[in-house]
């Protein structure tokens, strides 16, 4: 495959080990959140820890989009395919989360409710068309990568006067999420935990571009390196990090200069204007409420907004008791630290969203390295 | 009369009708020509193996087979990972109401022109109709007998560490060739399913190697869902490595794109082989000389652990488990 095997080559692979081994501190360790689930998925999959020194360690961060959505939400989502008689198009990630009772929407497809998975935001546009006298509502998710083909979407069906169409929409944030980490007691100097640099996002940054992240790398004295989804990218953005360190330089950089800006890409970011607008707030599992970290259907498309059409009861969503999600979304936790982790919590039978998505840490560690558990842990 | 209706499940003329025009037609043969209840036939004093597959896929028609080629394949390839050679099959069919009876024909002449390239006979059937809504079409459920020489023995039991991994080829094209199908997705180049009968190649593979300890075919849940069964049933574990298991470049870029892993993906002509190490060489060298194993690799071993892992040494240079998948692979999100 070009462009992708190039990406994977080991001898490179080992010769960035080297450069890695040589230039970290072996006085300090270094603490570097990929925001990711992209990241943490490449970086279990391919080994690339056993390629890192012991010093150098991944903090995985809340980047994974079905993880960081919360039960409430999700709770919504059953209740409009359950009781308003809905077709609920969503993408296949989200269909085995667990809500409120381990309730997830595939158990809801089974007793009977028409929820259907989509690839993208044009087949459940095409599932609207084919349906003029169902209402269809798109469970929108998913950080500023996705966010554009939903603006498309919403814009297309006003277009077209489609008036069985709907947006249910959680379209979340980076940059803002990234500031509340590290303003968070957890990552105060002398906290539990640290973080030294982040591997910046990789298909977020190629919409949002760089530019977003320098504010907090400035305030937090931060490095932030935008990395590519690849191993090699990983590996190469985590050795720009370890220089930016060693430094005490605190600048975003960019690894993943095939794909990113600075300015990202302006078409995206204006369609996305003219369809969304900010929430004041917006409730992230395992970060609580975040100001300004979420986007709404604005007023112009309200026709088109899910929560505007229709009422969803007041309900108590719950998580089950001590699952470690937030802690591990956080970064604070490690997927082995949880008491669920490996007993009653595995991907067949999941407690918590990160054992779910591939893109979520405990799901990451359950499947491809719980081999490595004893030095994980420690 | 264009589809399938409810009189052909009826048991009166339209059925008896649906079974010479369709049926008999394309499957016959003197043993299910004689109509009666069952088939009879006789097999020689040997030991037998039987083996039933329900087969139900959508779409039923896709690159490189159908439902029909693929009920024959699926039937004779789990008889051939018992080391038998194929003699028989019976085939239930349940019809929906509403089924097109010219994708009917299609189908029962593709399953006829399967079972006649792998020199095996259908000696009896039955047919059932369900209303619409009711079924997908069609289901097709096969079973085989045949019959397999005294001494071989494969089971999964029988591996021990130290033993070598083999695999007779690509990973993963059945099941990308029927999701594209299936979606709608369309590559440059199309992506062809691997079905194919495998018991001529596992016959040149135990007249080389008779001590081969297992045979499998990873069809759903690929060959990680496979080797971990293995591993579950022998209590070992498996290493694997990556830069060895061949996975063609077509399917490894259709699995990219569509966030799926091509050793979770279904294989319908492909199987997995555990021996001996000091066997191994012998035993790839005679499956690269079959057509259907041209493309044949040692892909790892196994060794002793007590956590039954199967683990793998990627191409990248680290390590890391495969894993049994939860559920279905779903696509991801980024």
């Amino acid at each position: 495959m070009r462009y992708i095997s190039e990406f994977r080559d080991r001898a490179l692979a080992e010769k960035l080990a080297k450069g890695i081994a040589q230039e970290a501190d072996a006085a300090r360790d270094y603490h570097f959140m990929e925001f990711c689930g992209g990241h943490t998925h490449a970086i279990f999959r391919y080994g690339v820890q056993d390629l890192m020194p012991g010093n150098v360690h991944f903090v995985h961060g809340p980047g994974c989009p079905v993880c960081v959505l919360p039960v409430r939400r999700l709770d919504d989502a059953v209740e409009l395919a359950e009781k308003h008689d809905v077709i609920l198009c969503t993408y296949g990630d989200m269909m085995r989360v667990p809500g409120t009772g381990q309730r997830s929407l595939i158990r809801a497809k089974a007793d009977g409710a028409d929820i259907r998975m989509v690839y993208s935001t044009l087949d459940a546009l095409k599932v609207a068309r084919e349906n003029p006298d169902r209402q269809v509502v798109f469970f929108a998710i998913g950080f500023e990568t996705t966010t554009p083909p939903t603006a498309v979407a919403i814009r297309m069906a006003k277009a077209e006067g489609l008036t069985n169409f709907t947006v249910f929409c959680n379209h979340v944030l980076t940059p803002a999420a990234i500031a509340h980490i590290l303003d968070s007691p957890d990552f105060a100097p002398g906290g539990p935990a640290r973080i030294d640099g982040f591997l910046g996002p990789s298909h977020v940054s190629a919409v949002i571009g760089s530019q977003p992240y320098e504010a907090a790398a400035q305030k937090y004295q931060k490095p932030v390196v935008i990395a590519g989804f690849e191993p090699l990218d990983v590996m190469q953005s985590v050795l720009m990090l370890i220089r930016q360190a060693n430094a005490g330089r605190a600048e975003v950089e960019n690894q993943y200069t095939r794909v990113v800006t600075r300015e990202g890409n302006r078409k995206a970011q204006a369609l996305v204007a003219e369809v969304l607008e900010l929430r004041d707030s917006f409730e992230w599992r395992g970060l609580g409420a975040v100001p300004h970290s979420a986007l709404q259907i604005s007023d112009d498309f309200a026709a088109f907004d899910a929560e505007k059409r229709f009422t969803v009861s007041q309900k108590q969503s719950r998580e089950v008791k001590s699952c470690e999600c937030p802690a591990v979304l956080r970064g604070v936790k490690k997927p082995t630290d949880c008491k669920l982790f490996g007993t009653v919590c595995t991907p067949d039978n999941p407690m918590g969203a990160c054992m779910v998505s591939s893109e979520g840490a405990c799901a990451a560690y359950w499947s491809y390295g719980r081999q490595r558990q004893p030095e994980t842990a420690a | 009369m264009s589809t399938v209706d409810m009189t052909h499940g009826g048991g009166g003329r339209a059925m008896a009708d649906l079974i010479r025009d369709v049926f008999h037609k394309h499957l016959g043969n003197p043993i299910l020509d004689r109509g009666d209840d069952g088939g009879r036939v006789t097999v020689p004093g040997q030991r037998l193996v039987m083996s039933t597959d329900g087969h139900v896929i959508a779409p039923l028609f896709f690159p490189g087979g159908d439902i029909g080629s693929l009920s024959v394949h699926g039937t004779i390839n789990d008889l051939a990972m018992m080391g038998a050679k194929p003699l028989y099959l019976t085939a239930a069919f349940i019809l929906e109401e509403g089924f097109p009876l010219a994708d009917l024909e299609r189908v029962v002449w593709s399953m006829a022109n399967a079972a006649r390239d792998a020199d095996v006979q259908v000696i009896s059937g039955d047919t059932k109709v369900v209303e619409r809504g009711k079924g997908d079409g069609v289901f097709i459920t096969t079973t085989g007998i045949g019959v397999v020489a005294d001494g071989v023995d494969l089971s999964a039991h029988n591996v021990r560490p130290g033993h070598s991994v083999l695999v007779s080829g690509t990973m993963g094209d059945h099941g990308v060739a029927v999701l594209s199908k299936r979606e709608n997705l369309s590559f440059e180049t199309e992506i062809v399913s691997d079905s194919a009968p495998l018991h001529g190649l596992v016959s040149d593979m135990l007249a080389a190697v008779p001590d081969i300890t297992t045979l499998r075919d990873p069809t759903r849940g690929g060959l990680a869902a496979t080797l971990n069964e293995i591993a579950t049933t022998a209590g070992v574990g498996i290493t694997l490595d990556e830069a060895q298991i061949p996975v063609a470049p077509d399917v490894a870029a259709a699995c990219e794109l569509l966030g799926l892993d091509p050793l979770n993906t279904a294989n319908e002509g492909k199987l997995i082989a555990i021996c001996p190490r000091e066997d191994a060489q012998t035993l790839l060298d005679t499956m690269l000389e079959h057509p259907l194993g041209r493309n044949a690799a040692i892909i790892g071993e196994t060794i002793a652990d007590p956590a039954h892992l199967v683990q793998m040494k990627t191409a990248f240079g680290g390590t890391r488990i495969v894993d049994w998948l939860a559920g279905e692979q779903l696509p991801r999100i980024c």
